[in-house]
């Protein structure tokens, strides 16, 4: 492996998968990037960063967005390739990092560096979670957390290939229920550190 | 008949559908559904091997009425409305070349420095050049760099640039509404029914330019609070961009410009030099490419040949409605609900293109509707085409703006600034173009009801 390292995060909502991302950072020493990168460029180029983040991983309202020439008018396409852009940019740069979500896993195949992982949970552990983190009922919970995933994978499988979720389309898909967030962690920064040796 | 005229329709209705969804590259939507348009409803149902050469109109090219005509020039048949396309074409070379001499990006910040880089002044100085530029060239490259450059300067003197963006975009919906080259339908309308340059400015733009009065009034009051408020940053206009920086080469330039220049002379004048809009367009593309020789083959790859093959095979398909008399139904239609109301009729034909226009296309409306107000006006005693014509006009360029996937425009004004950081949703440019869009359907209404009924 080259000396860059790049941890891609996938995460079903409500599993654990940013906890999981921060730890693994933490264990790394790099940096995280999720809507924070909205925020960056907000500061950089002195925008309104909460009208970036409306936007954030918002899957495409097909029916009354147009495409002319290559341009489109949807502000949630337009904002997920300003974040392409962004992680593109750091990870060509020789940057290290860690990213969650926003398709990385794709855009950033490129890179040797890059370790793709997507973290999934079983689904009462799920809603159990999301309702005690959220303070919301079971039923609320559950609505929350169908609606995210729905939005995550329409999202994703817009710009990407490879299917959300999709095993085939991760280095390694991990069940964080079964050993829990700080486990699964231990587990994964395990697996990246062989990654890291075998290719030296 | 019958078998052909529901193929017809479902062809049409598919391919809308289609070309809604953008599942697939509308160009090639559209040849696909005309290719099916040639081969089952002219060939399967009708048998009309007539109805193929008719609706293909290649043998129109050859004629000299196609390049010169002493007369008013309508396309003689149905079908593919050629002068159309090979105007478009022309024109896409010509503002090609002037794009890569850096004329747009030049002029915007030519008249930036003139104004003094004062927001206001600012806004309403694009706001006008929007409109005008947008009477002679297509709006999207207006646009395209019109936005751009108030994205440039909104970062530099530090206001924000949609208010402004908006106001352009609608302002460039509104000048090609002007003329007869200035947007899509018009240049179909004017090429199907024969009107010249100088019946539309004398018509449409006149509309237009009463509109505009009304429209730069409407944008500052609702913007005012925006444009006061920047108006307040202390700005180092030493430190801007010099708008010689945008000239590319000094040369090509002047000749872009020349070019342009002659461009515009020759569609004024074109009614009584008798050349048509394809000869201006061929002509302007030839001598674009013959005096920029060492960008020719760039010039040529930028042009946007998808958009010509689009019209080609809508251009198939309407002529597949008109053909099987689809078309003179739906204007015995309109006949019949407007009682032979001129009034009632051009208030239908206006609102109901403007509505339509503001979610789908208004090129394929625009095309579907011409054959269907010429029935009218040969049906319906009393009525006069250029009338309806004008309606037809303001209706469909108009009606585009009140969302932001009505015209072209839009989709890439909205764009440039999201991708700069200021993404505009529906509720956001709604809030502000739909009263635009109502005001300038009603101005327009009055001013066809006033002057011609």
């Amino acid at each position: 492996m080259s000396e860059q390292l790049i941890i891609s995060i996938g995460r079903e909502y409500g599993s654990g998968g940013h906890d999981i991302a921060d730890e693994l950072a933490k264990r790394f020493g790099l940096e995280v990037y999720d809507v924070n990168i909205l925020r960056e460029i907000a500061v950089e180029k002195n925008l309104d960063a909460s009208l970036l983040e409306k936007y954030d991983e918002v899957p495409k309202r097909h029916f009354i967005s147009r495409n002319v020439r290559g341009y489109s008018n949807s502000p949630e396409e337009n904002i997920a390739n300003i974040q392409f852009e962004f992680l593109q940019k750091k990870a060509k740069e020789g940057k290290s990092f860690v990213v969650v979500g926003r398709c990385s896993e794709t855009i950033l195949k490129d890179y040797k560096g890059l370790i793709t992982i997507f973290v999934l949970a079983d689904r009462d552990v799920k809603i159990e979670r999301v309702s005690t983190i959220r303070k919301m009922s079971v039923a609320e919970a559950e609505a929350t957390m169908n609606r995210h995933d729905r939005k995550r994978k329409e999202y994703h499988n817009y710009y990407c290939t490879g299917k959300w979720g999709d095993s085939r389309n991760y280095d390694i898909s991990i069940n964080s229920s079964k050993l829990g967030i700080a486990d699964t962690a231990d587990y994964l920064e395990q697996y990246i550190k062989a990654r890291i040796d075998k290719n030296k | 008949m019958l078998a052909a005229q529901i193929l017809a329709v479902l062809i049409f209705v598919v391919m809308f559908l289609l070309i809604i969804t953008e599942k697939i590259e509308r160009h090639y939507v559209t040849l696909a559904s005309g290719l099916l348009t040639l081969v089952f409803v002219f060939g399967v149902c009708m048998q009309s091997m007539s109805a193929i050469w008719e609706t293909l109109n290649i043998q129109n090219i050859f004629t000299l009425g196609f390049w010169y005509s002493a007369g008013e020039a309508a396309e003689e048949s149905s079908g593919i409305n050629w002068a159309t396309i090979i105007f478009i074409a022309g024109m896409m070379v010509m503002v090609e070349g002037m794009a890569k001499a850096g004329f747009f990006r030049w002029l915007c910040m030519r008249l930036a420095k003139l104004v003094n880089y004062k927001t206001t002044a600012l806004f309403i100085t694009f706001m006008i050049m929007s409109a005008i530029l947008a009477m002679f060239i297509d709006s999207i490259t207006v646009i395209l760099f019109l936005a751009a450059v108030t994205v440039e300067l909104a970062q530099l003197l530090k206001f924000n640039p949609i208010p402004m963006i908006l106001a352009e975009i609608f302002c460039a919906n509104l000048g090609g509404s002007a003329t007869m080259c200035g947007d899509p339908p018009n240049i179909i309308i004017g090429t199907s029914l024969g009107y010249s340059f100088g019946d539309f400015i004398s018509n449409t733009g006149l509309i237009a330019g009463v509109a505009l009065v009304f429209v730069l009034f409407y944008f500052y009051i609702v913007f005012r609070k925006e444009l006061q408020g920047s108006g307040k940053n202390v700005i180092d206009i030493a430190a801007l961009p010099k708008p010689e920086e945008a000239i590319t080469d000094k040369r090509s330039f002047i000749i872009s410009t020349v070019i342009f220049i002659i461009a515009v002379v020759l569609l004024i004048t074109h009614a009584q030099s008798h050349l048509t809009v394809a000869f201006i367009g061929l002509f302007i593309a030839i001598i674009t490419i013959l005096t920029s020789m060492k960008n020719a083959k760039e010039i040529m790859s930028k042009v946007d040949y998808k958009t010509l093959l689009f019209f080609i095979g809508l251009f198939v398909v309407v002529g597949g409605l008109e053909q099987t008399g689809i078309l003179t139904a739906v204007a015995d239609f309109i006949g019949k609900i407007s009682g032979g109301n001129l009034m009632l009729m051009i208030a239908i034909i206006i609102w109901v293109s403007a509505f339509a226009s503001a979610f789908v296309d208004n090129i394929p409306f625009a095309a579907t509707m011409i054959p269907v107000i010429s029935s009218l006006a040969q049906t319906v005693p009393g009525v006069d085409l250029k009338v309806l014509a004008w309606a037809l006009s303001m209706g469909t360029d108009i009606g585009g703006s009140a969302t932001p996937i009505g015209a072209s425009a839009n989709v890439v004004g909205t764009s440039v600034a999201a991708k700069e950081g200021y993404p505009v949703g529906w509720g956001t440019y709604c809030r502000k173009a739909v009263p635009a869009t109502v005001l300038v359907l009603i101005v327009s209404t009055i001013c066809i009801f006033v002057r011609y009924c």
